[in-house]
């Protein structure tokens, strides 16, 4: 029998584990990617890898420090800690630096801190309190959209802040509304939005339009016709045109021509290797001419001399490519799919609805992270700059997924506690 | 309670990360295992195929002196897609051109690739390349590749060394040995022996960063090739010979051709007006080649091997030669001369008659030789005219007239010895005698030869019936030794001892008490030689002369043809015995002469 005080012994080792797994080879690929022979330490605090390192011990203090709090205080703070964390937002926007476009980066003496990362777990915690304390009903959609208004606000001053990439990663909570009730429908609609956008920049509108009438006749012509029938057939017919016209407008005219650039590159409307496509072609390169094996840890050609912009931090999946090979890559994804699948197991688990829609939120954002960075590293999305949890180079990200996935941890050791 | 309802919804997500899972190992397969193009585009990224240029085979003359030698010399390239550069303006100083043209030349390497390096300026003097390479790692994208220049210590024999330049695509497309950028041989010696003076190129394989930095050898120069020299040429010229031959050349146009007649090695070609080799080396070859290629005197052209004159009187040995042969003549045959007033062809020359052949040569009697042409060509024994000429133009053929030499000169014209076929054609079948014909028999009519084919008949003479083919390159040196070119000897149509009474006859060209050189005459070297006028419709006739020396065992045979000139004897026959002098002896005492060849210029007021 367990006991119920015994904190190390609760704690789900599998999941730290695949956690340190994944922050170890993070930290050798790191060092790859950024090599310079003369700064050969892997501890060297000058380099991004010395940096890295010491991220990574106090990421563990952080991880202690959280297991140590009781676990009550996630609960009962996590609106306090949800509002401190919008504040923070409020004064980067203000007091922020501008590093490449966004104005993200709040700094503390020599280091800096993106608040934008924390608002995740911040967030997380303050939908799970939200949708745990009542009987929330999400099929009713009242209740949906309050819910979305947690979502909405750090996604508004994210996108103040010009960091696209950081707000897109709050699209993944849809999985936790899902799970919790959400309509299937809202999801499939949602998908279907998705898909009819691409194709309305993919082929000409009218050709679009044609399509989406004979869709509609066909259907018409399967189903029984009564008035009813009819009438939702029209309705999503015409809602469909319009919106093929209203992305079409909203494309040209509010996305940032980088923008636009990067979703033609991704589409294949446009071939320039040397712009927009540049970092996704030398991305490619890299994983592909690992092979099977890899050309060897330190022996990435691609790596070594810099062909891949950002690879220690958003496209680190190129170095395990490059170096590591088809196994070293095909490692990864199965680390990061035996990680989603574990926290799902446990999110199951819990007691409590808090713990277990925490669990999902957790899972959601880092299923999130996971897929959209791998599948622009290798060609299959466009290039939207979100790191890969516990691999890319960064103190915020790597402290920020340590909260968020330690926080889970914590709950989940203290579930034999709630009854 | 509610939860319960929405159970299978876990399974639905497990099932997502499953297949987004399985589809990045597809993606993962596909990339690393199956498709190719990744590996080849991370080789191409980082590997530099660095070419080195090997040196160009060196070339002297016979006696071992320098012709030509190789210089260092840097392309600065460009590899458009690194150019980062902040200063344009400071670039342009630093390399000397204006921002339109860095503009310009930007778009041309643009356009050829924007990844691939292109030559950006080529040939920057060593003089400015060490300040440029100072500079050159502030601009991203350019770097330097050392290649050579040829460089000629003497600016002499322009024409034989030939000149060399980048290669055309026509070439390339030829030769898939040649580059965009690499050097080939265009002319001369130099586009003789390509294959020999190029030499091997060799591959450097460099592994390099984004920025084109250098980061050393792929895989420690396992790979790497190293560029093999090219192969040393000896000429046959001779330079002290070839520099003499142009000073007396000076302002004065036509050309002297001197054979060594036991080799038919070329001693000296010297084609006049000509031009300084450095003028179209580097970068200042586009400026100066349109000025010699539009030059009126036509510097370019190489008169020795090009230019075609009808032989005038020096085509006489020919034909005594030939009525030798035929038996239609003999040492004593005498034909009688009216001088000024002989008709069908008047005698330039004022002598007693009838002369016997020796003197005909000496004196160069114009009516003797249409008589010795007749006999020829009306000979019984042919039946007709027609069967006459075709023998009499097969000699001509064995003298090599009328046709090209197959040796290492490339571009030469072959004269004309017109077929009779011409003449049916002309004055229709049987429609012409020997004597509508005759002045063939003095080197006139139809009748044209290069000063080339000129000497060569001088070296026949001398060597008494055979020449080998005039070349220009003697040996070649492979890694150290000599390979002497051996030609093939060739023998003429007349026998050996019927070419002693026209030497003699030659010989009192100069020896002779009326001889038609007999000013130029040296006691040290018994000289042979023949003068010639050849009639030039369109202003002063031009001056001719073919000799060699010494008579027995000749070391020289040499023609000379100075256009518009005058009388043979007037400049081609000094020319040509000086020549013969500085080649046989080397330093003289001053004749008056020569400084009167020196000096006279036939080109001025035109």
């Amino acid at each position: 029998m367990r006991s119920r005080n015994n904190i190390l012994q609760n704690l789900d080792w599998q999941l730290i584990l695949m956690y340190l797994a994944m922050v170890i080879f993070g930290w050798i690929n790191i060092y790859a990617a950024v090599y310079n022979v003369e700064h050969q330490s892997i501890l060297d605090i000058s380099q991004s890898y010395g940096k890295q390192m010491i991220w990574i011990t106090s990421s563990i203090v952080l991880a202690l420090i959280i297991i140590i709090i009781d676990a009550k205080f996630y609960t009962v703070f996590s609106y306090f800690i949800y509002g401190f964390m919008l504040l923070m937002l409020v004064v980067v926007l203000v007091f922020g630096k501008e590093v490449s476009g966004s104005k993200s980066w709040l700094e503390i003496g020599s280091f800096g801190l993106q608040p934008a990362e924390f608002m995740k777990f911040a967030t997380a915690l303050a939908l799970s309190k939200y949708l745990s304390v009542t009987n929330i009903d999400l099929k009713n959609l009242r209740e949906l959209a309050k819910a979305l208004v947690i979502i909405a606000i750090p996604v508004l001053f994210i996108e103040l802040q010009n960091d696209t990439g950081t707000a897109l990663v709050f699209v993944s909570f849809a999985l936790v509304f899902y799970r919790q009730g959400m309509p299937a429908t809202v999801l499939i609609i949602g998908l279907s939005v998705l898909v009819l956008f691409f194709l309305t920049l993919l082929i000409s509108n009218l050709i679009l339009v044609g399509i989406l009438t004979a869709a509609a006749l066909t259907l018409g012509f399967f189903i029984n016709r009564t008035p009813r029938n009819i009438a939702v057939i029209l309705m999503l017919l015409l809602g469909a045109v319009a919106f093929v016209f209203i992305v079409d407008y909203g494309f040209n005219t509010i996305l940032k021509p980088h923008q636009q650039m990067r979703v033609n590159v991704l589409l294949g409307n446009e071939t320039d290797l040397l712009g927009a496509g540049y970092n996704v072609h030398q991305s490619l390169i890299a994983i592909g001419s690992g092979g099977f094996a890899g050309k060897g840890f330190l022996q990435g050609t691609q790596t070594k001399y810099n062909f891949v912009p950002e690879q220690s931090t958003d496209f680190i999946f190129c170095t395990v490519g490059e170096e590591w090979g088809f196994i070293g890559s095909v490692a990864v994804v199965v680390l990061f799919a035996a990680m989603l699948i574990r926290l799902l197991k446990l999110a199951e688990r819990q007691r409590t609805h808090f713990s277990k829609i925490y669990g999902y939120c957790v899972f959601s954002i880092i299923f999130f992270h996971f897929s959209i960075n791998i599948a622009m590293t290798l060609g299959l999305f466009p290039v939207i700059g979100i790191p890969l949890p516990f691999f890319s180079y960064g103190g915020s990200s790597l402290w920020a997924f340590t909260i968020l996935l330690f926080i889970f941890l914590k709950l989940d050791a203290d579930r034999l506690n709630v009854l | 309670m509610k939860y319960k309802s929405y159970e299978n919804r876990k399974i639905i997500l497990k099932g997502i990360v499953v297949l987004i899972s399985i589809a990045f190992i597809i993606r993962l397969f596909y990339v690393q295992l199956i498709d190719e193009k990744y590996v080849l585009s991370a080789n191409n990224n980082v590997l530099r195929y660095v070419t080195q240029y090997p040196a160009r085979g060196l070339v002297y003359d016979r006696k071992g002196d320098l012709l030509i030698y190789n210089e260092a010399a840097y392309d600065l390239m460009v590899i458009p897609r690194l150019v980062r550069l902040v200063d344009t303006l400071e670039f342009c100083e630093l390399v000397g051109i204006s921002k339109e043209e860095y503009i310009l030349k930007m778009v041309r390497a643009r356009k050829y690739s924007s990844h691939k390096a292109s030559v950006f300026e080529p040939q920057i003097p060593k003089e400015s390349y060490g300040y440029i390479e100072e500079k050159l790692y502030k601009y991203p994208g350019f770097y330097v590749q050392s290649r050579t220049l040829r460089s000629y210590p003497h600016a002499t024999a322009a024409h034989s060394l030939g000149y060399i330049g980048e290669v055309s695509p026509g070439e390339i497309e030829r030769n898939p040995y040649y580059r965009m950028g690499d050097y080939i041989g265009k002319s001369g010696i130099e586009k003789a022996y390509e294959l020999e003076l190029r030499g091997q190129k060799g591959m450097k394989i460099k592994m390099v960063d984004v920025f084109n930095r250098e980061k050393g050898a792929y895989m420690e120069g396992r790979f790497d090739t190293t560029a093999i020299s090219g192969n040393n040429l000896v000429m046959t010229i001779d330079l002290v010979l070839q520099e003499y031959g142009e000073l007396l050349m000076k302002n004065k146009r036509g050309s002297i051709v001197a054979i060594e007649p036991a080799t038919g090695e070329i001693l000296a070609l010297i084609s006049s007006p000509s031009y300084d080799p450095n003028l179209l080396v580097g970068r200042i070859r586009k400026q100066n080649y349109p000025l010699l290629e539009e030059d009126t005197l036509k510097p370019l052209f190489n008169r020795a091997l090009l230019a075609m004159y009808p032989p005038g009187s020096t085509f006489k040995l020919a034909g005594a030669l030939i009525g030798l042969q035929e038996g239609v003549l003999n040492v004593n045959t005498r034909y009688s001369c009216a001088g000024v007033g002989a008709l069908p062809i008047k005698c330039s020359h004022n002598h007693y008659s009838p002369l016997a052949l020796i003197e005909s040569i000496e004196e160069s009697c114009n009516p003797y030789y249409w008589n010795v042409f007749k006999s020829v060509i009306d000979n019984p024994k042919y039946g007709s005219t027609r069967n006459a000429f075709e023998k009499w133009r097969k000699y001509l053929l064995s003298f090599n007239l009328g046709e090209t030499f197959k040796s290492d000169l490339l571009i030469e014209r072959s004269g004309n010895v017109p077929e009779s076929a011409y003449y049916d054609k002309y004055f229709g079948k049987n429609g012409w005698r020997s004597m509508t014909i005759r002045s063939l028999s003095i080197g006139q009519g139809e009748l044209l030869v290069t000063p080339l084919q000129l000497a060569n008949m001088a070296a026949i003479i001398a060597n008494r019936g055979f020449y080998y083919d005039p070349h220009l390159v003697k040996a070649i040196i492979r890694g150290g030794k000599k390979e002497n070119l051996l030609p093939e000897k060739k023998i003429t149509m007349v026998e050996p001892r019927h070419f002693e009474p026209v030497i003699e006859g030659m010989r009192r060209v100069y020896a002779g008490a009326r001889g038609t050189a007999r000013w130029y005459a040296d006691e040290n070297i018994p000289m042979c030689g023949k003068t010639g006028t050849v009639q030039n419709p369109h202003g002063e006739n031009h001056s001719v002369f073919m000799a060699f020396a010494p008579v027995n065992d000749p070391k020289i045979a040499i023609a000379v043809i100075v256009e518009n000139g005058g009388y043979g004897s007037t400049f081609a026959a000094p020319i040509a015995t000086l020549m013969i002098k500085k080649y046989m002896i080397g330093e003289y005492p001053l004749t008056w002469y020569e400084t009167k060849m020196i000096e006279t210029n036939l080109l001025s007021g035109k």
